[in-house]
């Protein structure tokens, strides 16, 4: 009895068995991830524990609405080796800017100039939920740009090239050219207070620069003393002021003629951050709630139905393995989807399309084994046989047909745009994972079926199309 | 073999299509988007009822915005296009098109793209055709590395970019007649339908060749025309059905999907179809009729 029981423990049937039982409870698993991280599946999603709440899916702004703004940045007076961190700094800046009012969820990215998008540095800035450009533009147009300027040496000239009728208009001399910017901006402020002048008892702004600010503001003092340093904000000069003697401890003051309200407002967006660098907005795109929301509910139905139509074909064609196919799919599909959650992959509609199409390349690899078991069954073998040889035989065209959609997956991910990028992670990552669940999961259940036998049965279930 | 018969039948059927899709790209041209051109498209759509187009146009060219068309959408909605524009600019437009605020209207979507940002697009896509071109080429290079008999390697691989052009061209045509009664427009995604079209059906192509192949050093005495037959009856069911369920999924997309991917999905649709076809009724009898120029050169 007990060497029975052993005999059934230990025979491949049985291991076989076991993993393939194991790989449906897996399966089931991260099904249940999918479905218990989804806040429009649960009900109550709040009182749900925090490890779910932590993967929702990630909507680009074409499905949950919002806006997406281009902005250039001019970073012309810059010598190169700075370009990086004054991005950063703009990144920062706008970022932090962009919080204060309350957006969900924003993405601030650089996109650095390069031989690829034609050498201008520009900043892309997602702003889901929010759907008046106006608003958001304000938003961030608000946001200073403070400038410490010094004044031209005498010896060089102010350049003026004359129009297309070779005219010189020595009335529209730039009188900005007076000063030459420094590397001293608004990136380096540490705090700015607005307070009162004691004998004038006008508003002052008293700005504390930071340790890098410092070293710089002492050096341009320095070398500037009896000539004036203007002060820019937002392109023009508020304030002018002639130096005295070095600064060395960070502390300037900006006494413009402002109102006190004026002073405060100032004082309020230095505080909350200044442009390093000039920008002027490039595009815009806003989609409206109600369009994203349709676009998604589109998505999932031409998701639903793809599926379906495969599932119906795999099982009318190719019957038993076709049925085990659908299953693996069904695999493929709810690790793909905690993939997207986990990585995540934010999804916008080409996105979804990426993935929708992925459903029907993965059983790609199904379909190329199954022709070769029937080939093999044809040519004389057991169905048992004709799994096994079916399977080892088919591996080459597998990858061959894969590579050429992965090498396109791959370069669509380098060069594209967000949109572009969002399909081809998802068609890459659906292309990678389908060769795993396809061979791997399908082989581990065709292989727990070889209990059916030989029989004709067995015979008509593993074949296929209208054959007999 | 029925398609090795009639070779020059089918190989007729596709010059017959890739002239009529070139003769279309020709005199309908491609309707090129904001996307690469630059301009702004707004998507309005009314409360109540839509005012005619008659009556809107006449103070939406006064705002000088350039060339501006206005399309209806849906039962209440409008597409309007004009060159690229700023806030005040949108505002007014919004304003004119709520025919100052006598009707109530949302704006469900809005995009104005600079000039500069077009040309970026403009060139990113270049340089991504490019790239993915070269990478498949050097793809099927590599998958024909090996010298066979009868036809030379190499031949294989330029039979197969044929084919691939063939694919895209035909897709491409088309796209041109939609274009020019549907007034569909060239945009980022069309690109990325041209560059997937390509990378999914080099594979196809490549699967019937490497069969033809096995088979030609499984009997390598057999009659070139019989060894290719004996190939194209072993994998086309397989071909056609692997093709067949991504073109299940992409009609979903096309019937039931988002309406931004729908002319998307409608293109690799397209794409798929015409990958499949050339890759049985194309490539194998273009490899037929290089052999028998061969074999004919030779005597």
């Amino acid at each position: 009895m007990w060497n029975k029981i052993k005999g059934i423990l230990g025979s491949k049937i049985f291991k076989r068995t076991v993993l393939a039982l194991l790989l449906l409870a897996i399966g089931a698993s991260v099904a249940f991830f999918v479905y218990k991280t989804e806040p429009r599946l649960n009900k109550n999603f709040e009182t749900q524990r925090e490890f779910f709440k932590k993967f929702p899916f990630r909507l680009g702004l074409d499905l949950s609405g919002g806006t997406h703004l281009v902005y250039q940045a001019d970073v012309s007076a810059l010598d190169s080796s700075q370009v990086g961190e004054s991005m950063e700094a703009l990144r920062d800046v706008i970022e932090r800017r962009v919080n204060l009012f309350g957006v969900s969820e924003p993405v601030v990215q650089i996109q650095r100039g390069s031989f690829v998008s034609g050498g201008s540095e520009k900043l892309i800035i997602d702003l889901p939920g929010v759907t008046d450009v106006k608003e958001a533009t304000e938003m961030i147009g608000q946001t200073p740009l403070l400038e410490f300027k010094t004044e031209r040496a005498e010896d060089t000239p102010i350049t003026i090239t004359p129009d297309e009728n070779g005219q010189l208009d020595l009335g529209n001399i730039n009188l900005d050219n007076q000063f030459v910017a420094t590397e001293l901006t608004g990136r380096y402020l540490q705090k700015t207070v607005l307070e009162f002048d004691p004998n004038t008892r006008e508003p002052i702004i008293s700005i504390q620069f930071n340790e890098e600010g410092t070293k710089l503001f002492a050096q341009i003092t320095r070398e500037n003393i009896g000539k004036r340093v203007a002060i820019y904000l937002d392109g023009s000069p508020i304030s002018t002021p002639v130096v005295r003697e070095e600064i060395p401890n960070g502390q300037a003051v900006i006494s413009g003629s402002f109102t006190p309200t004026e002073a405060k407002q100032l004082v309020g967006r230095l505080n909350s951050g200044a442009l390093p660098v000039p920008i002027s907005l490039l595009s815009t795109q806003t989609i409206g709630a109600t369009l994203g929301d349709s676009a998604l509910n589109a998505g999932v139905k031409a998701a639903i139905i793809g599926f379906l139509l495969v599932a119906l074909f795999l099982i009318l064609w190719y019957r038993l393995p076709g049925l085990v196919a659908t299953v693996s799919l069904c695999i493929f599909i709810v690790i793909i989807l905690a993939l997207f959650k986990i990585i995540p992959v934010t999804l916008t509609a080409a996105g979804i399309a990426g993935f929708i199409i992925s459903i029907g390349i993965a059983v790609d690899a199904n379909v190329l084994i199954f022709e070769r078991i029937k080939e093999e069954l044809r040519s004389g073998r057991t169905v048992n046989d004709a799994v096994k040889v079916g399977f080892s035989r088919a591996w080459l065209s597998i990858r061959d047909s894969n590579t050429s959609t992965l090498i396109t997956a791959l370069i669509l991910f380098w060069f594209g745009t967000s949109l572009i990028k969002g399909f081809a992670l998802t068609l890459g990552l659906g292309v990678i994972v389908s060769m795993f669940t396809a061979i791997t999961a399908t082989r581990i259940f065709l292989s727990t079926l070889g209990f059916i036998g030989e029989g004709k049965v067995a015979r008509f279930l593993f074949s296929s199309g209208l054959s007999k | 073999m029925f398609i090795i018969k009639y070779k020059k039948i089918f190989i007729g059927v596709s010059i017959a299509l890739v002239v009529l899709s070139l003769i279309s790209l020709i005199v309908f041209r491609l309707n090129i988007g904001i996307d690469f051109k630059g301009g702004a498209l707004s998507e309005v759509v009314y409360k109540d009822v839509r005012p005619a187009q008659e009556a809107l146009y006449p103070s939406l060219e006064a705002l000088d915005l350039g060339t501006v068309s206005l399309q209806p959408t849906g039962d209440l909605g409008y597409i309007v296009k004009t060159r690229d524009i700023n806030d005040a600019e949108h505002q007014a437009l919004l304003k004119t098109l709520s025919q100052d605020d006598a009707t109530t209207l949302t704006e469900v979507n809005f995009n104005s793209i600079g000039p500069s940002v077009g040309q970026e697009l403009t060139r990113k896509a270049i340089i991504a055709i490019v790239l993915v071109s070269l990478a498949i080429i050097t793809f099927i290079a590599f998958a024909f590395r090996k010298v066979s008999e009868k036809v030379s390697s190499w031949k294989y691989g330029v039979i197969a970019v044929v084919t691939l052009v063939h694919d895209v061209v035909i897709s491409v045509g088309i796209f041109t007649v939609l274009s020019h009664y549907n007034g569909v427009e060239v945009d980022t995604l069309f690109v990325v339908a041209i560059l997937t079209i390509l990378g999914l059906s080099v594979s196809d192509t490549i699967v019937i060749f490497d069969r033809i192949r096995e088979n030609l050093t499984l009997n390598p005495k057999e009659d070139f025309h019989n060894t290719v037959g004996k190939s194209l009856e072993e994998s086309y069911v397989r071909s056609i059905s692997t093709s067949l369920t991504v073109i299940l999924v992409l009609l979903a997309l096309v019937f039931f999907g988002p309406s931004s991917t729908k002319y998307f999905a409608l293109m690799l649709t397209a794409g798929m179809f015409f990958g499949t076809y050339s890759s049985i009724f194309l490539a194998s009898p273009l490899l037929i009729l290089v052999q028998e120029w061969q074999d004919s050169k030779k005597n």
